[in-house]
């Protein structure tokens, strides 16, 4: 029975609150049993929060009682580690913010809690959402619920497995080259990045400015679309939020693909890389969208081949700055015996930062270096505008873009750690929807070897109603619904 | 362009990242690796072709300039590591004379 309450989608868990067969409690309860059971394996979450969901749940309750339950009414939510929430340990998953408490919730989670989600706990990332597989984490790394020994992706991996192991219903993550469709799909479900300024970034750890958004992971195209309208909307304290219709992401979504132009960049049909076995998913959703009536079109998204090497180059130096402010003075970790405020500063991002951060810190801070400065930023920036300029040149002959979310399915772990080009690349087709402000969704679509894969949706900007429209006419005739995962025994016991 | 050992000293310097000797030639290798491919970009002629620093044309906009709750000083210092009479404590930026 418990098992049931954790493979829901939140039409049916608010079906069921609705009718009073079960309450916000019991689906707490539920969540949080399984989560004893399989989290000591998958390792999703950093903390659970049991003040909050009790709070919450209770209060969910008594809102359904009296009729006046807002949207999300009892509907379990996990929440990744960068999103400020009052009160919760929230860590960026590193060790530099260990115990750092916000005074405040950021915006997208507060308006959420309001639509009465009941938050479970933090999940685990890559440290300041830097990564694809989670293993940057300064904790601990999470494993894929599909296949222990591999990677959930990453950076929003916590989420991703999450999900995808019936650990919550919904969750946050953040996107900034790929960190929510990715993972998405590796692990076999929904994840959905929003256009740059659908969703306020206050109360987000940052990591690059111009490329972060914050967007949900769901079992289902409807759970994502409906968390990303409660979300959106503009916030007075994000001034790169748009005042656009927040409900607008819903328009016309069910109205399906008969008639639509989807494009095929042959550049990311064919990328260096890409499995076999995801090539031949992918083919099979062409059909399958084709079969519902949509015109598939070849489009070029010509600069493909310096998306990678300008993402390179454009995020470092925003997460150099952006990660200036974490020095000992004011929050988390500090070294405060030093004998001067330099050694201060050092000795505390010494000991704070992991390998991945410390290697972009050092990128960016070359980048944006006096003399290097027009060779790299300015050079980024410019190469930026013509990434820019393939998309609005596709979108004049396609309604979306579909490819591959990852060119290839989980890795095993500790596969591409040394490495890091290497690791960089699985954001290799997700990344241009950052650098051109996109919105961009992964569904399942099927699988390869046994693993998830998924099918990426890219639409204009403000499009992310056509990019629902064309992953829910997909999801529906495909019959593709996430699916939840138990994890077996994990082969690697004893590792903690 | 391969990215020597001084440069990455000075570069962790200037970021305040704490280097330990011995690091630098991890990070000149990996770095350099990673300047080789985003070298790439030099092959484009991107004379005529203006920056992009923000992406989606949102027009700036400003609140009104009137007083709104905030923080309180209790509030703001409970994370600090260290505090004071109210304020954050840092080591002294200048020597004592």
């Amino acid at each position: 029975m418990t098992d049931d309450l954790t493979s829901l989608t939140i039409q049916d868990a608010t079906r069921l609150l609705r009718l009073g067969s079960i309450s916000s409690a019991d689906l707490v309860t539920a969540h949080v049993e399984r989560i004893e059971r399989v989290d000591p394996r998958v390792k999703a979450y950093l903390r659970l929060t049991q003040d909050l969901w009790e709070t919450q749940a209770d209060e969910a309750d008594r809102k359904i009682r009296r009729g006046d339950a807002g949207p999300l009414a009892g509907i379990p939510i996990a929440i990744k580690d960068v999103l400020c929430v009052r009160g919760v340990e929230t860590t960026a998953g590193s060790q530099i913010l260990r115990g750092f408490r916000p005074p405040y919730t950021g915006t997208a989670v507060s308006r959420l809690f309001e639509a009465g989600a009941v938050m479970l706990g933090v999940t685990n990332c890559d440290e300041f959402a830097m990564g694809s597989s989670t293993e940057n984490s300064g904790y601990f790394p999470t494993h894929n619920p599909w296949d222990l020994e591999r990677v959930p992706g990453g950076s929003s991996g916590g989420s991703a497995a999450a999900v995808a192991s019936g650990e919550a219903i919904i969750a946050l993550g953040t996107d900034t080259g790929g960190s929510i469709r990715q993972p998405a799909a590796l692990c076999g479900v929904v994840g959905m990045k929003p256009t740059y300024g659908r969703v306020s970034r206050y109360g987000l750890i940052a990591f690059a400015s111009s490329l972060d958004q914050i967007g949900p992971f769901a079992r289902s195209v409807d759970d994502a679309a409906l968390t990303l309208s409660l979300m959106a909307g503009y916030d007075p304290l994000d001034s790169t939020s748009s005042d656009r219709a927040a409900m607008e992401v819903l328009n016309n979504y069910g109205a399906g693909v008969k008639g639509m132009r989807l494009g095929v960049p042959r550049e990311y049909y064919d990328v260096a890389g890409i499995e076999p076995g995801v090539k031949a998913a992918i083919d099979a959703a062409l059909f399958i969208l084709q079969k519902q009536g949509a015109e598939i079109v070849d489009v070029s998204l010509p600069h493909t081949d310096y998306g990678l090497a300008a993402y390179y180059i454009i995020a470092p130096a925003e997460c150099s700055s952006n990660l200036a402010r974490f020095d000992g003075v004011r929050y988390g970790l500090s070294e405060v015996d030093a004998p001067n405020i330099t050694a201060e500063y050092s000795r505390t991002r010494r000991k704070g930062f992991g390998t991945e951060v410390r290697r972009r810190v050092m990128l960016g801070t070359y980048a944006l270096s006096s003399g290097y400065y027009d060779a790299y930023y300015l050079k980024a920036q410019k190469v930026r505008t013509l990434i820019k300029r393939d998309f609005d040149a596709a979108f004049e002959k396609c309604d979306a873009v579909v490819s591959a979310t990852s060119p290839t399915v989980a890795f095993p772990i500790g596969s591409k750690t040394q490495d890091p080009l290497s690791m960089y690349l699985c954001d290799v087709l997700t990344l241009g929807g950052n650098l051109a402000g996109l919105p961009g969704i992964s569904v399942p679509c099927g699988t390869s070897d046994g693993l998830p894969v998924g099918l990426q949706v890219l639409g204009p900007q403000w499009g992310e109603n056509v990019v629902f429209r064309v992953a829910r006419a997909y999801e529906e005739a495909s019959e593709m619904k996430a699916g939840v995962a138990t994890p077996g025994p994990s082969p690697r016991r004893g590792e903690g | 362009m391969p990215l020597s050992k001084d440069e990455v000293r000075h570069v962790a310097m200037l970021a305040r990242l704490g280097l330990e000797p011995g690091e630098e030639d991890f990070y000149a290798g990996q770095l350099s690796g990673i300047l080789e491919h985003i070298d790439r970009l030099q092959q484009l002629d991107t004379e005529d072709i203006p920056p992009t620093a923000q992406v989606v044309e949102i027009a700036s906009r400003l609140r009104e300039d009137e007083p709104r709750p905030c923080l309180s000083q209790e509030e703001a210092l409970a994370n600090a590591p260290a505090a004071v009479d109210g304020f954050f404590r840092v080591p002294s930026i200048q020597e004592e004379t």
